[in-house]
């Protein structure tokens, strides 16, 4: 049987409120600093006020004296590197021997308050041996450079040199070729909740429970088993309310670890809540990235080759960089058709907070760099940006030339809606000085067709409950982090089975309970879990039609459940309500538990080659998106003024949460592309605020009118695919077309804050000038 | 913290979402904090080091304030209202309904301090403009939503009968 969605467009579909929509506009959904911890000790770090160098002295013992104090521990309690990817994990949740950024974790105090606390920091007693500290790419890779970590020569933590298609003969087929670097800052999530953790170490039984902020439940339990030594058997993981992760609470942190080191050291309950100066020194973010690219374009709007090096500086210790460098190369395909591609990536170790995995991960500062130069092309060879990206378009089902699957491809009609919408036909030649009209492509995968630990498991398992109450219960490990993903769940489950939405609860995140996930990462738990789901309530519906088969004397495979009433064929006789079939299958089986699974077929996997795996997923969410922005040249000040975005999200199971997070990933690259940007000073992050990481605030938000563009995915859950990430990295390619369409001046460095703008006004002036003296001369 | 050991006790006497309290509170704890941990309710949140994101916003008499920078003892003889305290008789109130119906919150945890603000704004502003919103909740951060479905909610709860 297949899943019956409504079928209507989304246009015409409302959605529906998230399912814990009411636990927060009432404020009682507990986020872990929520959960009760009136009984627990007080968690503190001591970080490392130094940027590199080897620790000399690391003396605890006047801050294990003080009274209050219950536990104090060091690198020397956990001797095992964690990190996100087996192949490199070079950090100890507690430095040792040396230190590598300013505000590393060194040791870290339990207390009965937080006053306690912050006295026993203050006695710890630590000198190290300075080591040269490097905050730059170029400095940290020059010859004779101190390396950070011994086994990485040229601090280069990762190398990757693709090459596909004939590059020379491409760029020899090209009527123009052009060469540009860009810049792009080093940016934070800034997820409003600042991180906590809640650790419970029962000495007695000898189990921890670990309350936490994770998007990824599942790695948590893995590397608590490792940096703990213990049975994972013995380790129980729940997921609170999050508030936001964005990318930030993929990776294990290292705050998580020491909490429950913490809680076992001190044989109890430790509350660990960070500050939000030291939830931006987590950091885990997008790198500051360096993008030299190449492009050859024909007369006719062909792409024939692209050429791309992109140096990020990752920070002290690997985290995802190795999947970082390697998305930026991989999702060069899959947008266009292109058929030359050659990409190097370099991903350097520097004496700052480590980099990770942010929305768009990989993509957005190299998306930016092709949409910003592609555009600067088009205009030299007059022709309009829509056109020269139509000329490049691929063709579903197709392979990309680094083997990517590519079965659904709705970026054309994204390109429709957002031309027709903004009127960017009559309005692009006709609008004053100072406003400008920019557009821009985007695409995202749909989850990671290769989980970073591969188990050979299923992607995603969903588990249904069907007990006495009549009520249907989901339990799956995928994080809820805000994005809606449990209320995707549970219409899954009801359109599937036919019944209503409040008879499905889902519980989500709990490892004692719950099946294992991969988590909130890549975008994957629509397309994996929903399809979960769905197998689980097809599972769960061929009970119920047997049940119902049974009764009304008919063939299962003609039982059809529609409004919670069981019928022969869906037509119009009486049918059966829900509970009666219910009782029958219960009066059978008793409480009836079914899986669901979803796995990804080997021909989604990806290319052979070394990396091949990173960028591959079973569907692509294709984005457009056009910004109109006004720019006061006498303050470099931009605003924008309106956004059109569309964005094919193969089908909007719920058009209002994917309205949701199209205005929300758009918005997010509207921060970096404006005015979001860290700042280090000797490796002191001097942006470690709100205040000073410059969030946009409602007031310089622009409208965002959404498209959503349905592909109808042959793999998806009722045809869908992601929908939170692809918009994001096409805004501040639009956001500076824009500037360049209302200034005609280009900018090739991001954050495009004021002086910036003012900056390169004023170098063109100067420009100008030279050029009208030489003339005279 | 509620209270460094060192602090000055005082009584504090106030009414926190319509109900009179009296509580030993040292000079120097937060408003945030005594909400949390003194009264219990958690609803209010801490987003940042003081004063940077809005999630802490609560109603003194009538005027939208950040908890997390206000003295627990500046309360005294004040009508402190919260999030908890706008749900009345099993009902939403209509910022509430608005915001969880428009999907004006999505990870949630600036909504407590969002909808407290809107509230502020709405009892002095019957039908807020778009620039009034803005204005009014300017203080208020929020990562998820691009903060559309926030001003869509503003506006569909002024529309419905308070």
């Amino acid at each position: 049987m297949t899943p019956r969605a409504d079928q209507a467009p989304a246009s015409e579909r409302r959605g529906v409120p998230l399912i814990d929509g009411i636990d927060k506009v009432t404020g009682r959904a507990r986020y872990t600093a929520d959960l009760d911890h009136a009984s627990a000790l007080v968690g503190r770090i001591f970080r490392s006020p130094v940027s590199h160098g080897e620790i000399v002295r690391l003396d605890v013992s006047k801050a294990r004296a003080l009274a209050g104090v219950v536990a104090v521990i060091t690198g020397e309690d956990c001797p095992h590197t964690y990190g996100v990817l087996p192949i490199a994990m070079n950090e100890y949740p507690l430095a040792r021997e040396r230190v590598r950024y300013r505000g590393e974790p060194v040791a870290a105090v339990a207390a009965v308050d937080a006053a306690v606390a912050e006295r026993a920091l203050g006695l710890i007693e630590f000198e190290v041996h300075a080591l040269p500290a490097y905050y730059t790419s170029a400095d940290a890779h020059a010859p004779g450079a101190v390396l950070l970590h011994d086994n990485k020569p040229g601090n280069l933590e990762r190398e990757v040199h693709h090459e596909f298609g004939d590059l020379s003969a491409g760029f020899a087929a090209a009527d123009l070729v052009r060469e540009q670097a860009f810049t792009c800052a080093e940016v934070n999530h800034a997820q409003i909740e600042p991180h906590a953790s809640l650790a419970d170490f029962d000495a007695l039984s000898g189990r921890l429970t670990l309350q936490s902020v994770s998007q990824v439940g599942y790695y948590l339990h893995l590397m608590l088993a490792r940096c703990l030594d213990m049975d994972a058997a013995r380790i129980r993981i729940i997921k609170p309310f999050i508030g936001g992760g964005f990318g930030a609470r993929v990776e294990v942190l290292n705050f998580e670890i020491v909490a429950a080191l913490l809680a076992r050291a001190a044989a109890g309950k430790v509350m660990m809540q960070l500050t939000r100066e030291e939830t931006f020194l987590t950091h885990r973010a997008r790198p500051h990235t360096e993008t030299r690219l190449k492009l050859g374009l024909r007369r006719d709007g062909r792409i024939t080759a692209c050429e791309c090096e992109v140096v990020q500086r990752g920070g002290a210790y690997a985290g995802y960089g190795i999947v970082t460098i390697l998305y930026a190369g991989a999702l060069l395909q899959g947008l266009y058709a292109i058929p030359a591609i050659k990409y190097d990536g370099y991903r350097v170790y520097a004496n700052l907070p480590p980099c990770g995995a942010m929305r768009g991960h990989g993509s957005v500062d190299t998306r930016h760099a092709f949409e910003r130069l592609l555009d600067r092309m088009a205009r030299e060879l007059d022709l309009d940006p829509f056109a020269v990206r139509r000329a490049n378009m691929l063709q579903a089902p197709t392979r990309t030339l680094n083997d990517l699957m590519i079965n659904s491809y709705g970026l054309p009609e994204c390109l429709d809606r957002v031309e027709r919408a903004s009127r960017w036909r009559e309005r692009i030649a006709k609008l004053p000085r100072g406003k400008g009209l920019g557009m821009a492509c985007s695409h995202y995968v749909s989850g990671a067709a290769k989980p970073i630990h591969f188990t050979g498991e299923p992607h995603a398992v969903v588990n249904l409950k069907l007990d006495f109450d009549g009520g249907v219960t989901a339990l799956t490990g995928a994080a809820d982090i805000g994005q809606g993903s449990s209320t995707m769940v549970a219409i899954a489950v009801a359109e599937t089975l036919g019944i209503s939405l409040e008879r499905v609860r889902v519980v989500s995140g709990d490892s004692a309970i719950t099946p294992k996930d991969n988590g909130a990462y890549s975008s994957r738990i629509t397309f994996m879990v929903g399809n979960a789901a769905i197998d689980a309530a097809k599972n769960l519906n061929a009970l119920l039609a047997a049940a119902a088969a049974r009764k009304l004397d008919a063939r299962a495979q003609d039982i059809v459940c529609e409004g919670e009433i069981f019928r022969v064929g869906g037509g119009g006789q009486a049918g059966l309500a829900f509970a009666e079939v219910v009782q029958a299958v219960l009066a059978e089986e008793g409480t009836v538990t079914v899986k669901g699974t979803f796995t990804c077929p080997p021909e989604s996997l990806g290319g052979k080659h070394r990396g091949g795996a990173v960028g591959a997923t079973m569907g692509f969410s294709y984005a457009a998106q056009v910004v109109e922005a006004s720019v006061d040249e006498a303050t470099g000040r931009i605003t924008v003024d309106k956004v059109w975005v569309a964005l094919d999200c193969g089908r909007a199971i719920n058009p209002l949460a994917v309205e949701g997070q199209i205005e929300g990933s758009v918005w997010m690259g509207m921060g970096q592309a404006m005015s979001e940007e860290t700042r280090y000073v000797e490796g002191l992050p001097v942006h470690a605020s709100l205040l000073e990481y410059r969030v946009p605030t409602i007031a310089e938000s622009p409208p965002i009118e959404v498209h959503i563009v349905e592909s109808h995915d042959p793999f998806g859950p009722f045809g869908a695919k992601e929908a939170s990430e692809g918009a994001l990295a096409g805004f501040a390619p639009a956001l500076a077309n824009a500037v360049a369409n209302a200034l005609g001046l280009d900018i090739d460095e991001l954050p495009l804050t004021p002086d910036r703008v003012m900056a390169a006004t004023v170098e063109r002036r100067r420009r100008q000038r030279l050029n009208a003296k030489r003339k005279v001369g | 913290m509620p209270d460094a050991p060192s602090a000055n006790k005082r009584l504090l006497r106030l009414t926190v979402n319509g109900r009179p309290r009296e509580d030993a509170v040292g000079d120097n704890a937060l408003l945030l904090d005594y909400l949390r941990e003194v009264v219990g309710i958690t609803g209010t949140k801490a987003g940042c080091d003081g004063g940077e994101c809005g999630a802490c916003t609560v109603l003194i008499d009538g005027a939208a304030v950040p908890s997390c920078i206000t003295l627990a003892v500046r309360c005294e003889g004040k009508r402190v209202e919260t999030i908890e305290g706008l749900a009345a008789h099993g009902r939403l109130q209509r910022l509430q309904r608005a915001f969880h119906e428009k999907l004006g919150t999505q990870c949630g945890f600036c909504t407590p301090g969002m909808i407290v603000a809107a509230e502020a704004l709405l009892r002095r502003q019957l039908h807020p403009s778009d620039e009034e919103i803005r204005t009014a909740l300017s203080g208020n951060l929020c990562r998820c939503t691009g903060y559309v479905k926030i001003i869509e909610s503003v506006h569909a709860a002024a529309e419905m009968a308070p």
